[in-house]
């Protein structure tokens, strides 16, 4: 639903701020997201002063930090830090991105650190990705044939038919892109979104898949595909540099196709 | 709220499918405005400071009278599929979204018809 204002239980506000300790000789000031289901009220901008000469170079490494070190409530996902499990995706200085690839150093002034935009958050820069994944199971994101496949060998794919799959199988599933997309705010409930539209095409172009055809049918719909304008917030965002704007332009172009 | 499983909101009331005609309808009237525009502009800024007798001649030629009403029939196409978007990007309870896009329907085509009977009184 469109909102151009945050309804009044998101306002947020102050928080608490934590000092750096004395003799702290790089200091750089986190501005974090808070909130606590448990405690309940508004969201709050907590301030960390993190002293980089003893931190590791990305965000990620300063929230573990202060997980570590000064409020070990702060709660947030992480795993790979290295930008292959997409967990750590939040909206860090205004951007959607992954806390385990951002510099620090790229940041300048004080670094904002939210959950990403428009998910139910659960609690502080954790949000609710219920509906992403739901989305995407909805495409059917594997091998879907009928033939059999050929005796004792796997199904053949040539090197050329291969290569169309590359900029889309990289796909994380961090959600940036879906959750910087103006159409997917206001229509999330039906818009599929960018990421859930990109893997919907790694599937559409495959060579070996043999429903290329439902997979058309299911995405031919006013808002499933067309609530996507081209802004290209997903381009811009994706932090594994992929153009979810371009799968979706290819989208249409095969229904275009298709109709004779 | 709802107890429905996330797998079965997201299919939803399954695909419409539709929508490709209307997509490609918005380019292809996009594309032919290019071209009418140009023209509508260009002999506008001809006709500066034109008196009513000359503005009416001008219009009475064949040819000007039937690119205008290609132009406003395409333009008033066009810019009711851009409502029709903007309706279903931004109303989202359904009696509102289906008042408002009876409404831009009827709306335009009243538009379009009296401008297409001023272009026709005149070169007729």
């Amino acid at each position: 639903m469109v909102a151009f204002t945050l309804p009044k239980n998101s306002k947020v506000a102050r928080g608490r701020t934590h000092k750096a300790a004395a003799g702290a000789q790089r200091i750089k000031r986190f501005r974090v997201y808070r909130w606590d289901p448990d405690v309940g009220g508004n969201p709050t901008l907590d301030t960390f002063e993190v002293d980089l000469a003893a931190c590791g170079p990305m965000v990620l490494d300063a929230l573990n930090k202060i997980k570590d070190e000064i409020d070990a409530t702060l709660t947030f996902r992480r795993s790979c830090r290295e930008g292959v499990c997409g967990s750590c995706a939040m909206n860090v200085d205004g951007t959607n991105t992954l806390a385990c690839l951002k510099p620090i150093d790229a940041i300048a002034g004080d670094v904002a650190v939210y959950p990403l935009p428009h998910l139910p958050v659960i609690k502080d820069l954790v949000g609710d990705m219920t509906q992403f994944f739901a989305q995407y199971a909805s495409v059917e994101p594997w091998l879907n044939t009928d033939s059999a496949p050929p005796p004792s060998s796997e199904r053949r794919q040539l090197p050329a038919d291969r290569a169309k799959l590359d900029g889309l199988w990289e796909c994380i599933l961090c959600a940036c892109c879906s959750t910087s997309c103006p159409s997917y705010w206001w229509n999330g409930d039906r818009f599929l979104g960018p990421a859930t539209l990109l893997q919907a095409y790694r599937w559409i172009v495959d060579s070996r898949d043999e429903h290329t055809g439902d997979r058309l049918d299911y995405l031919e719909d006013p808002h499933r595909l067309y609530r996507c304008h081209t802004i290209l917030n997903c381009t811009a965002t994706c932090p594994k540099g992929l153009n979810p704007a371009k799968a979706i332009g290819e989208i249409k172009k095969l229904m275009v196709e298709r109709r004779g | 709220m709802t107890a429905r499983s996330p797998l079965g909101s997201a299919r939803g009331l399954g695909s419409a499918r539709t929508g490709v005609q209307q997509w490609w309808l918005q380019r292809v009237t996009a594309l032919a405005l290019v071209p009418l525009c140009l023209w509508l502009g260009v002999s506008l800024i001809g006709l500066t400071g034109a008196d009513h007798a000359r503005f009416s001649a001008w219009v009475a030629q064949p040819l000007h009278a039937i690119a205008l009403l290609l132009t406003l029939g395409t333009a008033f196409y066009h810019f009711k599929i851009g409502v029709d978007e903007v309706i279903e990007d931004y109303v989202h309870a359904e009696a509102a979204k289906l008042g408002a896009r009876i409404a831009n329907t009827f709306g335009v085509t009243i538009v379009a018809a009296a401008s297409a009977f001023a272009v026709l009184k005149l070169a007729l």
